[in-house]
C-alpha cells in the first residue's frame, strides 16, 4: 500500500485547532439540539396518549412526517426551503443578516427530527404504565392533568431513561450530516484535513477515535444517571 | 440396553443428579417418578446427551454418552425423545416434522420418509392430519404427532420427558394409549410421569427420586406392593390419591 | 412566493431523478441482503459458547453502532482504492460500508429472534439427531425470521433512507440527482420539497405495509 504515515500532522497548527474547533462545533449543535427534541418531543409524545382526537392527530401526523424523510433531505430543506417559505422580511434576515446561518439551520433540523423519535420513547412509557393507574389517579378526583403531571410523567420518565440516552447519541452521531450543509463540525474538520494534507487515513482515524471516546464517556454518564433514576420492578428492556 | 452408573451433576454449586445408577434392559418399560425439582427431567436429558454431566458414565447399546469421541448426533438418531412441550416445528406440517430428520440424518429420499411418515400417523391414529400445522392440531395430537416423529427415525429406545404434564385431561389418555401400544410392541422406554396409572399397567420397573438421589428401582408390583422407603411411600399416598 | 413554483423543472427532470432512484433502490436491495446475511452470522457468533466469537461479535456492533454512517461512508470510500490499488467505483465501496455498518443493527435484530425461539425448539432438533449447523437452518433460523420479520423490513425502510447519505461521495442516486438537477436550473425548493414528498410517499406506504404485516401475524 502506497501511503507516506505522518502522524504528527494532526498536532501541528492549524489542523489541530481545526480538529478542536470540529469537536466544539459538534458538541455545541448535539446539545442545542437536544434541548429541543426533548422538550418538543416530550410535548408531542404525551400529545399522542391523551384522548382527545385530534390532538393525538396532530401529533401523528408529526411524527409520521418527521420519521419518512432521511435526515440529509431534511437538512436541505431547512437551510435551502425554509428561507423561501416563510414571509419575505423574515426570509431576506435568514439569508443574510442570521447569525450562524448554516449552524441555526442545522441545530432546528435535527432537534425537530429527534424530537419526533423522543415522542415516540415518551409515548411507549407513557403507554407502558398499566391502565389502572390513571383509573385509579382519576377515581382519586384528580383532573386528568394533575394524573399526568404526578402519575404518568414522572413514572413514564423514569422508565424510557435508557431509550434516551440512545436518543442522545443518535443526535450526537446525526451532528455529521451538518457538513452537507457547511457546518464546521468534527466530521468536516477531517475531511478539510484530508483535503489539505492528504493524510486522509491519520485524519479520519483520530475523528474515528473521538467519536468513541465521545459516545464512551456519554454512555458512561447516562449509566449513571440510569442508575439514579431507576423504579425498582420497572423497565423497558433496552437493546444495547 | 441403557446404563448409567454413578452419574453426578451440578450446575454450579448446585448438586442435581447424585450417583445414580441404574439400567433399562432391552424390551423393558421403566417409569422414573418422584417430585418437582428431583432431578429425574435432568437425568432422562442426559442420556441422549442434551445435558451434559460431570462425573460417572451413561451408556446407549454400548456406547458411551459422555466420551469425547462419541458422534452425538448419531447416538441421537437411535434414541427417541419426545417432550412435554411437545416442541413440533410451528413452521411445518405434521408430515414435515416427521419427515425431516428422516431426509437430513438418515439420508432417506423424500418418497421414503413420506411413506414412512405417512404409516406412523396411521399407527396414532392421526393419518387424516399429515397436512395439518401444530397450531391447527390440539395438545394431544401435536403430542402424538411428536412420538411419529421420534418413532420415525426407527430408534432403539425412547425417552419421554413427562409427556402428558401439559395436557387438558381429556386428552391424556390418547397419548398414554399410544405409548402402551408402543411398549406392547417391545419398545424399550424410559418414561419421567406423574401418571401412576399407566406406570401400574405398563411398566416393567419403577424408579423413584428425590433431590437428585436415586431412592427406590424396584419392579412395579414391587413398588406398588410393599416400597421400602418413607419418602416413596409418602410420595405413593400423595399421589394414589386422584 | 408560492406562485414562483415551477413543476414543470420536476416533469423534464423526472427521467434522470428516476435513474437515481433506481440506484438508490438497488444500493438498499443488495446490502439489505449483505448486511442481514452477516447480520445473522454475527447474531449466532454473539449467541455463541465460544468466547473469542462473542468478543468479535460484540466488539463489532459496539464499534459500528458508535460512529456515524456517515464517517463509515468517507472511511470506505478512502480506504478501498487504497487497499485495492486501483480505480474502484464509488459505488463498491458504499455497499461495502453499508453492508458492514447495517450489519450491526441487524445483528442485534436477529439475535433478540434467535434468543426468542425457546430452547426446546433447538433441543427437539438435537434429539431427532440434527447437528448444529442443520438444528439452526432448519429448526432455528426460520422460526427467527419469521417472527422479526416486520422489525427487518422497518430496519431495511432506514437503510433506504440512509442511502440518501452517498450524496457525499457523489455517487449519483435519487437524492444527489435531485440535488445535481436544483442546482442546474437553480430550483431548489421545487427540487428539495419534490425528493422530501417522494421519500416521504415511498417510507410511509412501505411502513403501513409492514403494520399491516405486523397485525397479520399476531391474529
Amino acid at each position: 500500500m502506497n501511503y507516506n504515515w505522518n502522524w504528527g500532522i494532526l498536532f501541528e497548527e492549524p489542523y489541530f485547532d481545526w480538529l478542536v474547533s470540529g469537536v466544539e462545533w459538534t458538541l455545541f449543535v448535539s446539545a442545542v439540539a437536544w434541548i429541543i427534541a426533548f422538550s418538543l418531543g416530550s410535548v408531542i409524545g404525551v400529545a399522542r396518549t391523551v384522548d382527545s382526537v385530534p390532538v393525538r392527530a396532530v401529533a401523528t401526523a408529526y411524527v409520521e412526517l418527521f420519521r419518512n424523510i432521511p435526515l440529509i433531505v431534511q437538512m436541505f430543506l431547512w437551510f435551502y426551503v425554509v428561507p423561501e417559505m416563510v414571509p419575505d422580511d423574515l426570509g431576506r434576515w435568514m439569508k443574510r443578516d442570521m447569525p450562524f446561518p448554516e449552524a441555526t439551520s442545522a441545530i432546528f433540523c435535527l432537534g425537530t427530527y429527534t424530537a419526533s423519535r423522543v415522542a415516540e420513547q415518551v409515548r411507549a412509557g407513557i403507554e407502558s404504565i398499566p391502565v389502572g393507574q390513571r383509573a385509579a389517579g382519576l377515581a382519586m378526583g384528580l383532573t386528568t392533568i394533575q394524573v399526568y403531571r404526578y402519575l404518568l410523567v414522572p413514572v413514564g420518565y423514569r422508565i424510557i431513561v435508557p431509550p434516551l440516552t440512545s436518543e442522545f447519541l443518535t443526535i450526537f452521531k446525526n451532528s455529521s450530516l451538518a457538513l452537507t450543509i457547511g457546518v464546521a463540525e468534527l466530521l468536516y474538520q477531517a475531511r478539510q484535513i484530508e483535503n489539505y494534507t492528504f493524510q486522509g487515513f491519520e485524519a479520519f482515524t483520530s475523528v474515528t477515535l473521538i467519536y468513541l471516546v465521545l459516545t464512551m464517556i456519554v454512555v458512561a454518564l447516562m449509566v449513571r444517571v440510569e442508575e439514579k433514576t431507576k423504579i425498582p420492578g420497572y423497565g423497558i428492556q433496552k437493546d444495547k | 440396553m441403557i446404563k448409567f452408573n454413578n452419574v453426578n451433576k451440578w450446575y454450579g454449586s448446585f448438586q442435581v443428579l447424585k450417583d445414580c445408577t441404574s439400567s433399562v434392559k432391552k424390551g423393558e418399560v421403566v417409569v422414573i417418578c418422584g417430585p418437582s425439582g428431583s432431578g429425574k427431567s435432568t437425568l432422562i436429558k442426559c442420556v441422549n446427551g442434551l445435558e451434559p454431566f460431570q462425573e460417572g458414565e451413561i451408556s446407549v447399546d454400548g456406547v458411551s454418552v459422555g466420551a469425547k469421541e462419541t458422534n452425538l448426533p448419531k447416538l441421537r438418531s437411535q434414541i427417541g425423545m419426545v417432550f412435554q412441550n411437545f416442541e413440533l416445528f410451528p413452521h411445518k406440517t405434521a408430515m414435515e416434522n416427521i419427515c425431516l430428520a428422516q431426509i437430513k440424518v438418515l439420508g432417506r429420499t423424500e418418497d421414503e420418509a413420506n411413506t414412512r411418515a405417512q404409516e406412523l400417523l396411521d399407527r396414532v391414529g392421526l393419518g387424516e392430519y399429515g397436512n395439518k400445522y401444530p397450531s391447527q392440531l390440539s395438545g394431544g395430537q401435536q403430542q402424538r404427532v411428536a412420538i411419529a416423529r421420534g418413532l420415525a427415525m426407527d430408534p432403539i429406545a425412547m425417552l419421554f420427558d413427562e409427556p402428558t404434564s401439559a395436557l387438558d385431561p381429556e386428552m391424556i389418555n390418547e397419548v398414554l394409549d399410544v405409548m402402551q401400544q408402543l411398549a406392547k410392541s417391545g419398545m424399550t422406554m424410559m418414561v419421567v410421569t406423574h401418571e401412576m396409572g399407566f406406570a401400574r399397567r405398563v411398566a416393567d420397573r419403577v424408579i423413584f427420586m428425590d433431590e437428585g438421589e436415586i431412592v427406590e428401582d424396584a419392579t412395579t408390583d414391587d413398588f406398588f406392593g410393599k416400597p421400602h422407603s418413607d419418602r416413596a411411600q409418602e410420595f405413593l399416598s400423595k399421589i394414589l390419591e386422584h | 412566493m408560492l406562485g414562483d413554483f415551477d413543476f414543470g423543472v420536476i416533469v423534464t427532470a423526472l427521467p434522470y431523478l428516476w435513474e437515481g432512484m433506481q440506484l438508490s433502490l438497488l444500493l438498499t436491495g443488495l446490502a439489505a441482503i449483505g448486511s442481514i446475511a452477516l447480520g445473522t452470522i454475527l447474531a449466532l457468533m454473539r449467541l455463541s459458547s465460544i468466547r473469542l466469537f462473542q468478543w468479535i461479535g460484540a466488539v463489532w456492533v459496539n464499534f459500528f453502532r458508535s460512529l456515524p454512517l456517515l464517517l463509515v461512508i468517507f472511511w470506505f470510500y478512502f480506504l478501498v482504492p487504497l487497499i485495492v490499488q486501483g480505480q474502484v467505483d464509488a459505488f463498491e465501496s458504499a455497499l461495502i460500508g453499508f453492508v458492514l455498518f447495517e450489519a450491526a443493527y441487524y445483528c442485534e435484530i436477529m439475535r433478540s429472534g434467535i434468543q426468542s425461539i425457546s430452547r426446546g425448539q433447538a433441543w427437539s432438533g438435537y434429539a431427532l439427531g440434527l447437528n448444529y449447523p442443520q438444528t439452526m437452518r432448519y429448526v432455528v433460523l426460520p422460526q427467527a425470521f419469521r417472527n422479526m420479520l416486520p422489525i427487518l423490513l422497518t430496519q431495511t425502510i432506514i437503510l433506504f433512507q440512509d442511502t440518501s447519505l452517498v450524496f457525499v461521495v457523489g455517487l449519483a442516486d435519487f437524492m444527489t440527482s435531485a440535488v445535481t438537477v436544483a442546482q442546474r436550473d437553480s430550483r431548489l425548493v421545487e427540487l428539495y420539497v419534490f425528493a422530501a414528498l417522494v421519500y416521504f410517499v415511498m417510507c410511509y406506504f412501505a411502513s403501513l405495509y409492514v403494520k399491516t404485516l405486523q397485525k397479520k401475524m399476531h391474529r
